[in-house]
C-alpha cells in the first residue's frame, strides 16, 4: 500500500478499521454471544462477576443460571458454592458501554434521530412520530427484538408517554413488549416495586423502613412529608414518571465535528503566540481529520477574549484539505482581523463544514508522467485576499444566443466548450446599435455603417449565421431571429454585426442592425 | 609595451571559465524560452523567444477596440503555448469582466485552462497577478491592468523570476493620445498590436486576420516591427504568404542596442 496515500501522508489498507455497520465487512463483527448460544446448548451456567470493595459480585446471569436460582447481586462465592460446574467471567462494563453506544448511532441512523445509551443496560429511543415509517409501534417492536435477536441480544421494550414510565416497565413489566396507551402511566407502574423509579439505593433502604414498596404508596402520600422523608430526587422521579415533569433525552450524534481547544495558561496578544497556537490546534485538528479520512472546507477560529468577547475568523478552501501548513497560512492572512484587546485565554478551531478525503492512487512511477500541480492552494489564497466570488471559471450553457452561452463556475468546477463558430473575443455587454447602415436585403452583409459615430466601410463580410429566439423563455422571442454577420472594414477591424429579423417576414425582427464583438 | 599596457594580465583560463559558468548560471535562472517558431521574430528576440520567467507587457496601438481585441488575442494565443502540457491552468486577473470564452476557446485557451480572478481596482488585479506568480503553480498569468507605475511592473518581474512563471501585463488605453507603453517600465518585451487589413480571397468571405506587432522594447536587443497573421487554434502566429517565401534578413540578435 505504498502507493496509496496523498503525497504528504501515507496510509493504511483502505477497509481496515473500519466498522461493519460502516460497510466494512472485514471489520469487528457484532457481538453474537458465541459463549453465551454455546452454553445455551451446553447448559452450563454463565454468570459474569465483577469486584466489588473486598469481595466479587455475580452482575449478570444467563437464563440457565437464573433458572438455578443464582441472581445478580449475589456473592461470586455464595454462586461457586451453589454450583459447582458455573462458568464465571469477569464483566467488561467499557465494552459494554462501547456495545451500547454503537446501537445507539444505529438506532440514530435507522430508526429515530433522538436515542441514547440509557444507564448501563439499556437505550432510550424518542418514537414521537417514527413508528409509522416501519409500520406502528408493535410491529417496530418486533422488527427491534427481531434484529438485536440476530446480534444475540435478549430485550424488553416498553413504549410509554414519559421517559420514567417506559423505564420502569422495560425492567420491571410482565411482558417482553409494552405499548402503553397515553395517560394511563400512573396506573401502569402504581404496582411495580419502589426500585423502578430508578432511586438511590440508600433512598429505597429508607422507604424500605417506612414500609413503602410500591410506586403506587407513593400517591397517596403528601408531597412535603414525602420530600423530607424520601429526599427531594424522589419526589422529582415520581413526577417525572407520571408525565408532572419534563424529563427530555439528550441524544448521540450521529457525527462529531472536529475540533481542537487549548486553553491557555497566560493570555495572548501577540502575532507570534497567536500564531503558534493556531499551528499546535492545527496539528490537533489534521490528525482527528486523519484518522477520520475527512477534510475541512470550513474551518472557524473562536478566540475567548479575557473580557469574554469572542473573536471569529473563518476560512474556506475550494476543495476539501488537511494540509496543516496550507491552512496556516491562510490564517496568518487573517490574523490582522483578530483583535486581542488584553490578551486570548481559550482559542478553538472546529471545522463545521468537512468532506471525505480518501486515499488516492498515486502513478506508479514507472511511466514519466508529467506532474500537473495543484491550482487549489492558490485558488484559497487569492480568494483570501479578493474574497470567494472574485475566482471562477466560465463554462458553456446549451443556447445559441451568444451572450447566454456563457456561466460562471466555481474555481475548481470541470468546464465544458462551445462549437466552433467563429466567435469574438470580446462582447459588448449590452448590443450597440448602428446608424447609416447600406445593405442589401436578405442575406448579405453591410457594405457601410456607422458606431459610436465613426463612419465605417466593410471590404468584406461573411454571413449570415441565423440564430433564433428562445420562445421557451419569453413570448416576445417567440418568432425573433438574429441574423449574425462578420465583416472586416478598410482599416482591418473586424466586427460581429447582426440584425433583428430575416428580411422576409415581419414577426421576425424590425430589420435594425447591432454591433454585438469586436474579433481581433 | 603599448600591447602590454592595453593587457596588463592574460586573463587565466579559470578566471575565464569562472565567468562562463557565471553567464551559464545567469541564463539558467532566466528560466524556460518559448519560442514564436517564427524566424523572423525569434532571431530578433535576444533570448530566441517569449522569456518564461519575466514580465512582457501587451498594449493594443490604439485605444480603438479592434486593436484592444487583438491585443488580447496576442496574449491569449501565447498564454495557451505557455499552457500547452496538458493540465496547466493560466490565471487571467481583470477588474472589468467583458472576455467572451468561447472566443479565447478559439485561439487554444479553453475553458479549462483559464481561471479568471476579477479585482476591484488595478492595485488589487497586481496584488492577485503576483500573488499568482510567487505560487508557481500556473502555466502563465495575464493581468490585464490600466495603470502600471514603474515599482509595480518591478515588483511583477521579481515575482515572475522567482516563481519561473510567465507574466503578461496587458494595458489598456486610459486616454485616446497617450500610449500606455509610453511610461518606463521593467519589462523585459513591450508589444504593440494593431489590426492590419487581411488579405482578400479569391472567394466571398474573411480570410485569417493580420496584425501588425511591434516590439517597442526588448531587453538586450533591438525594437522591431512584422506584419504576421493571427493566432491559429493554437495560438501559434504565421507569416502571410508573400513574406513567408522571403529569405530571413540578416540582421539578428547580434546587433545589440545598450
Amino acid at each position: 500500500m505504498r502507493e496509496m496515500g496523498r503525497r504528504s501522508e501515507t496510509t493504511d489498507h483502505p477497509f481496515r478499521g473500519m466498522a461493519c455497520d460502516d460497510g466494512g465487512p472485514a471489520g469487528r463483527p457484532w457481538p453474537v454471544h458465541a459463549a453465551h448460544r454455546e452454553s445455551d446448548l451446553r447448559t452450563r451456567p454463565l454468570v459474569l462477576i465483577t469486584r466489588s470493595g473486598q469481595r466479587d459480585i455475580v452482575t449478570a446471569a444467563c437464563p440457565v443460571a437464573l433458572d438455578l436460582g443464582l441472581r445478580p447481586g449475589m456473592a461470586a462465592a455464595h454462586a461457586r458454592a451453589l454450583i459447582s460446574d458455573l462458568d464465571v467471567r469477569g464483566a467488561d462494563r467499557t465494552a459494554d458501554a462501547a456495545w451500547l453506544n454503537r446501537l445507539a448511532l444505529h438506532a440514530v441512523r435507522h430508526w429515530t434521530p433522538t436515542a441514547s445509551a440509557c444507564d448501563a443496560d439499556g437505550l432510550w429511543l424518542d418514537l414521537t412520530g417514527t413508528t409509522h415509517l416501519f409500520g406502528g409501534e408493535d410491529r417496530f417492536c418486533r422488527g427491534v427484538l427481531r434484529f438485536l435477536d440476530r446480534l444475540g441480544f435478549t430485550a424488553r421494550i416498553a413504549i410509554a408517554a414519559t421517559p420514567g414510565a417506559a423505564h420502569a416497565l422495560a425492567r420491571f413489566g410482565a411482558h417482553t413488549v409494552i405499548i402503553l396507551p397515553p395517560r394511563s402511566e400512573a396506573q401502569a407502574i402504581a404496582d411495580l416495586p419502589l426500585a423502578a423509579l430508578r432511586l438511590a439505593t440508600d433512598t429505597l433502604a429508607t422507604a424500605g423502613r417506612f414500609g413503602l414498596e410500591r410506586i403506587g404508596d407513593l400517591y397517596a402520600m403528601p408531597r412535603g412529608p414525602l420530600a423530607k422523608r424520601l429526599g427531594l430526587k424522589a419526589v422529582e422521579r415520581l413526577d417525572q414518571a407520571r408525565g408532572l415533569v419534563a424529563e427530555p433525552i439528550v441524544p448521540v450524534a450521529a457525527f462529531e465535528e472536529p475540533r481542537a481547544e487549548r486553553r491557555l495558561l497566560e493570555p495572548v496578544v501577540t502575532a507570534e503566540a497567536i500564531n503558534h497556537v493556531i499551528g499546535d490546534l492545527l496539528a490537533d485538528l489534521v490528525h482527528d481529520l486523519q484518522g477520520r479520512r475527512l477534510g475541512l472546507r470550513t474551518a472557524v477560529l473562536t478566540c475567548q477574549r479575557v473580557d469574554g468577547i469572542d473573536q471569529r475568523v473563518a476560512v474556506g478552501t475550494a476543495r476539501a484539505t488537511r494540509d496543516a501548513k496550507h491552512l496556516a497560512r491562510m490564517f496568518a492572512m487573517r490574523l490582522d482581523r483578530i483583535d486581542p484587546g488584553l490578551g486570548i485565554e481559550v482559542m478553538k478551531l472546529a471545522a463545521p463544514r468537512v468532506e471525505d478525503v480518501q486515499p488516492v492512487a498515486l502513478g506508479s512511477g514507472l511511466l514519466n508522467t508529467q506532474h500537473t500541480p495543484d491550482v487549489a492552494p492558490l485558488v484559497d489564497q487569492l480568494a483570501g485576499r479578493a474574497g470567494e466570488e472574485a475566482l471562477f471559471r466560465v463554462s458553456a450553457i446549451e443556447s445559441d444566443v451568444p451572450e447566454r452561452a456563457v456561466r460562471r463556475m466555481p474555481p475548481l468546477a470541470t468546464t465544458a466548450g462551445w462549437p466552433a463558430w467563429r466567435r469574438p473575443v470580446r462582447l459588448l455587454h449590452q448590443p450597440e446599435m448602428l446608424t447609416n447602415v447600406v445593405a442589401l436585403l436578405p442575406d448579405h452583409p453591410p457594405r457601410r455603417f456607422s458606431w459610436r459615430g465613426t463612419p465605417y466601410r466593410v471590404s468584406a463580410g461573411e454571413g449570415p449565421e441565423r440564430i433564433h429566439g428562445e420562445w421557451w423563455r419569453s413570448a416576445r422571442e417567440m418568432w425573433a431571429v438574429r441574423d449574425y454577420f462578420m465583416v472586416e472594414t478598410g482599416g482591418g477591424e473586424r466586427f460581429w454585426l447582426f440584425r433583428r429579423g430575416d428580411g422576409i417576414d415581419a414577426p421576425t425582427g424590425d430589420l435594425s442592425w447591432y454591433l454585438h464583438g469586436v474579433f481581433g | 609595451m603599448i600591447l602590454q599596457t592595453a593587457l596588463p594580465s592574460r586573463l587565466p583560463a579559470e578566471h575565464l571559465a569562472a565567468l562562463r559558468a557565471q553567464i551559464a548560471q545567469v541564463q539558467a535562472a532566466r528560466g524556460p524560452v518559448l519560442p514564436f517558431g517564427l524566424l523572423q521574430i525569434d532571431t530578433r528576440l535576444a533570448s530566441g523567444g517569449l522569456d518564461g520567467a519575466a514580465l512582457h507587457e501587451i498594449a493594443g496601438a490604439s485605444a480603438s477596440w479592434s486593436d484592444d481585441a487583438a491585443a488580447t488575442l496576442f496574449a491569449a494565443g501565447l498564454a495557451a503555448r505557455f499552457a500547452a502540457v496538458q493540465g496547466m491552468t493560466v490565471l487571467w486577473a481583470l477588474s472589468r469582466f467583458d472576455l467572451y470564452a468561447p472566443g479565447l476557446e478559439q485561439v487554444g485557451l479553453g475553458p479549462g485552462k483559464v481561471l479568471y480572478a476579477q479585482g476591484r481596482k488595478d492595485s488589487e488585479v497586481l496584488a492577485l497577478a503576483e500573488d499568482a506568480l510567487r505560487d508557481g503553480s500556473l502555466a502563465c498569468v495575464i493581468a490585464e491592468v490600466k495603470a502600471a507605475d514603474q515599482t509595480a511592473t518591478r515588483r511583477l518581474q521579481l515575482a515572475a523570476s522567482d516563481g519561473q512563471t510567465p507574466m503578461l501585463l496587458y494595458r489598456r488605453h486610459r486616454s485616446r493620445e497617450r500610449s500606455p507603453l509610453a511610461q518606463p517600465s521593467s519589462a523585459m518585451t513591450r508589444w504593440s498590436i494593431a489590426a492590419a487589413p487581411s488579405t482578400t480571397l479569391p472567394h466571398a468571405g474573411i480570410g485569417r486576420g493580420q496584425w501588425t506587432i511591434e516590439l517597442v522594447r526588448q531587453r538586450g536587443g533591438n525594437p522591431f516591427s512584422l506584419l504576421v497573421e493571427a493566432c491559429d487554434d493554437q495560438g501559434c502566429l504565421a507569416l502571410p504568404a508573400a513574406v513567408a517565401d522571403r529569405a530571413t534578413a540578416p540582421v539578428g540578435a547580434s546587433i545589440r542596442a545598450a
